[in-house]
């Protein structure tokens, strides 16, 4: 017996069976005390609840909402509010960060010591609580009869108010869907290799798509636009309220720009990264050939500065997605706080733990196969950004 | 020669061309470095005038002399800084809390001095002044009065949880990225499952379920308050994240110093804890001290599953009575707090990084 033991196969198999014996032990101890548990308490397991409706509403939905709705139909609305808030928040940190960045690779010292500050003091302070600040700041502004208008801004303690388009909501969604595709599509055209001409003489026809997206927008726009009322529907002070323009909220607001902020510091830092892997080799060849500082800048040192720092972005992204679940601390009804108020109302702690748990698997997922994709494409043969 | 002087003649002299030349190279240059140079100055001048030259200081100073003066109202933390350092603490008992943090602090600082980092000093370290802590906090011994965990808060109950997550999390993340990197693939695999579930949630997903859900799961005589099992969530998060590290670290080992170690015989725990380990500590070094900075500052996030910590406590400490309108200078106050935490641990990290480059050179 002694012996057996000592065969390195036979200690391997009973290894691996204990491992996987520990294991079966724990979720079907834990999955028996919860059924258990929760039938004590009347809770009918299985995911037939899904298609009860919620009673009671969210405060922020881009689709329509209302108590009436099932719990499915409450999940996609909080994966819809988590995504809208978290691809905005992205763009705005990445357009931070992108500047913050620049700052921080510049020559001058005082531009550099600019974006150390900002970086320095944004990200040693937790996100939450700069969430809480921006939060309590729109709060604590004057009230809609006093509200401060700054440019087509209208901003009160009810929200900022913005200048929206008099469109029905179908025609937006078409439109929004157009315009990103009209700003895609010829990014995808200039570089792709699957058409048979090459990526040099495509100009007219990237041209071409831009242009046609961008009327096809427009013809959108004005085709559904509510008749009778101008396009623009600016925000007006109208008695105690704020009247016409788009209401976002302070939730919305706080959430926005504390992400942006947040994300811009620690994406400024990987942009930072990114140029410091430019081998100086590059940057000094372009020079010998006679590139002016632009072109070496666009030509030369930001496409490989991208690819460098790609990798490390797509993390980022995937981190500040999971970011927006702090929407719960200021009650913004994103996926995590709709599944947290479903658990409180209905019960159904496995399942609807279960669903979070594939929702935030889902967009993890997809960002970093999206990622990947790109990585791909753009991916240099030979070893360019070594020296 | 005669070029030289005619050059130095008509040159600026020394100091003033050199500032030229690192400010002003050319117009567009010179036009960032002014921008820059206003935006700083404003900066700091907004800064100075609000936090210093018209705010009110003073435990005396009302809601009327803050609004009057236009600056920060310090005064807000002079009233309140009891309940933003100790949260609910009983009032008498509260120098209990202070000691309590003092011994964390220091036992933070003794684990960065490089004397201390072998395995044992650490765990010495570590255990004794979480001992302390918890027998201050907690008392029931020694004549101290007994202190429910309910009660804890503030400043105090933020760095028990920081010190809990890390003891929780660091040998844990040893372990599984042990297992991990483990030649049995049934073990390997799962481990990696495991780490990448919990990677790929957020960590408020995870208080939340350990707060909210895991009670159902647990048998009764596993049944303990709700703040160890947060904290035992939150250590699984850092551990799933630090086991990551490690792994990087461990892949930095060259390959012969394993089969060398092998070759001689030597068993898997010496050459895991006496040849791969401590060297993969060093390459993992930065990251590890980064993942620490991370999370301190996540521990702000229990405030959402109910406890009293800093950032709530500075919530009520403003949100009640007369101060209602002083958030900026609580929330300023909190920030400044995680923020020497924060600053001088990444500083530290900055600090080590160079002097690792230096020894390895």
């Amino acid at each position: 017996m002694v012996s057996l033991l000592r065969q390195q196969k036979v200690r391997n198999i009973l290894l691996q069976a204990l491992f996987v014996g520990i294991v079966l032990l724990v979720v079907i101890g834990g999955w028996r005390n919860a059924q258990h548990a929760l039938s004590a308490q009347n809770v009918v397991s299985g995911f037939g609840f899904l298609h009860k409706s919620t009673g009671w509403d969210v405060n922020f939905s881009l689709l329509p909402a209302s108590p009436n709705d099932p719990y499915w139909w409450f999940f996609v609305i909080g994966i819809v509010n988590t995504l809208f808030l978290g691809v905005l928040g992205l763009m705005l940190a990445t357009f931070i960060g992108g500047l913050v960045g620049l700052s921080r690779t510049s020559s001058n010292d005082l531009l550099q010591l600019l974006g150390r500050i900002y970086v320095d003091f944004f990200r040693n302070i937790p996100l939450i609580l700069q969430v809480f600040f921006w939060y309590s700041l729109v709060t604590n502004l004057p009230s809609p009869r006093n509200a401060i208008e700054f440019g087509p801004l209208t901003m009160s303690n009810r929200g900022v108010y913005m200048p929206a388009l008099n469109v029905g909501g179908w025609y937006m969604f078409a439109a929004t869907v157009t315009l990103l595709l009209a700003l895609v599509l010829p990014l995808w055209l200039r570089t792709t290799r699957r058409l048979a001409s090459p990526p040099e003489q495509r100009g007219a026809l990237v041209r071409g798509v831009l242009a046609g997206g961008l009327l096809l927008t427009a013809a959108i726009l004005l085709l559904g636009r509510t008749p009778g009322v101008a396009l623009i529907d600016p925000p007006q002070l109208q008695g105690l309220n704020v009247r016409g323009g788009l209401r976002v909220s302070p939730e919305f607001t706080a959430l926005l720009v504390a992400i942006g902020i947040y994300g811009g510091a620690y994406i400024g830092e990987i942009v930072r990264g990114g140029f410091k892997a430019v081998g100086k080799g590059q940057t000094e060849a372009a020079h010998s050939l006679g590139l002016s500082p632009w072109q070496s800048f666009s030509r030369i040192r930001l496409p490989l500065a991208l690819r460098a720092m790609l990798p490390i972005l797509a993390n980022q992204y995937i981190w500040l997605i999971k970011a927006t679940t702090l929407g719960i601390a200021v009650g913004f009804t994103d996926f995590f706080m709709i599944v947290a108020v479903t658990i409180n109302q209905s019960g159904q702690t496995l399942e609807a733990i279960g669903i979070l748990m594939a929702g935030f698997l889902a967009i993890n997922l997809s960002i970093a196969a999206i990622f990947n994709r790109i990585n791909r494409a753009i991916a240099l043969k030979g070893n360019q950004l070594r020296s | 020669m005669n070029t030289l002087a005619n050059s130095a003649a008509v040159a600026p002299p020394g100091r003033i061309r050199m500032l030229r030349k690192r400010y002003f190279p050319t117009p567009l240059q010179g036009l960032v470095s002014v921008v820059s140079a206003g935006l700083l100055a404003l900066i700091l001048w907004k800064l100075l005038n609000w936090a210093f030259l018209s705010a009110v200081f003073g435990a005396d100073g009302s809601a009327a002399d803050c609004r009057a003066a236009g600056g920060a109202c310090w005064s807000v933390i002079a009233n309140r800084w009891r309940i933003i350092f100790f949260g609910l603490y009983p009032y008498a008992e509260q120098w209990r809390s202070a000691l309590a943090c003092v011994a964390v602090v220091a036992m933070i600082v003794l684990s960065c001095i490089p004397s201390f980092w072998r395995p044992w000093r650490l765990a010495a370290v570590w255990i004794v002044g979480t001992a302390i802590y918890y027998i201050l906090m907690k008392g029931g011994v020694l004549g101290l009065r007994y202190v429910g965990e309910e009660q804890w808060g503030g400043l105090a109950l933020t760095l028990f949880i920081f010190v809990a997550t890390c003891l929780i999390g660091f040998p844990l993340s040893i372990v599984l990225a042990l297992l991990r990197r483990s030649n049995l693939p049934v073990i390997s695999r799962g481990t990696g499952l495991l780490i990448d579930a919990v990677r790929s949630l957020p960590l408020l997903a995870i208080l939340f379920a350990f707060a909210v859900v895991v009670p159902f799961m647990l048998p009764g005589w596993l049944q303990t308050g709700k703040l160890y099992r947060v904290v035992f969530g939150a250590g699984l998060f850092f551990a799933a994240y630090q086991a990551e590290i490690i792994r990087g670290g461990l892949q930095g080992v060259p390959r012969g110093q394993e089969e060398a170690a092998m070759a001689l015989g030597i068993g898997y725990w010496h050459r895991v804890g006496k040849i791969l380990l401590p060297q993969a500590m060093r390459n993992a070094l930065p990251a590890t001290i980064n993942q620490f900075v991370i999370g301190f500052k996540e521990t702000s996030l229990v405030i959402v599953v109910g406890f009293f910590e800093i950032l709530a406590s500075g919530n009520a400490a403003y949100g009640t009575g007369e101060w209602t309108f002083a958030y900026r200078e609580v929330y300023a106050f909190i920030a400044l707090i995680y923020f020497v935490f924060t600053y001088s641990l990444s500083r530290y990290g900055a600090y080590l990084e160079r002097r690792m480059a230096i020894s390895s050179r």
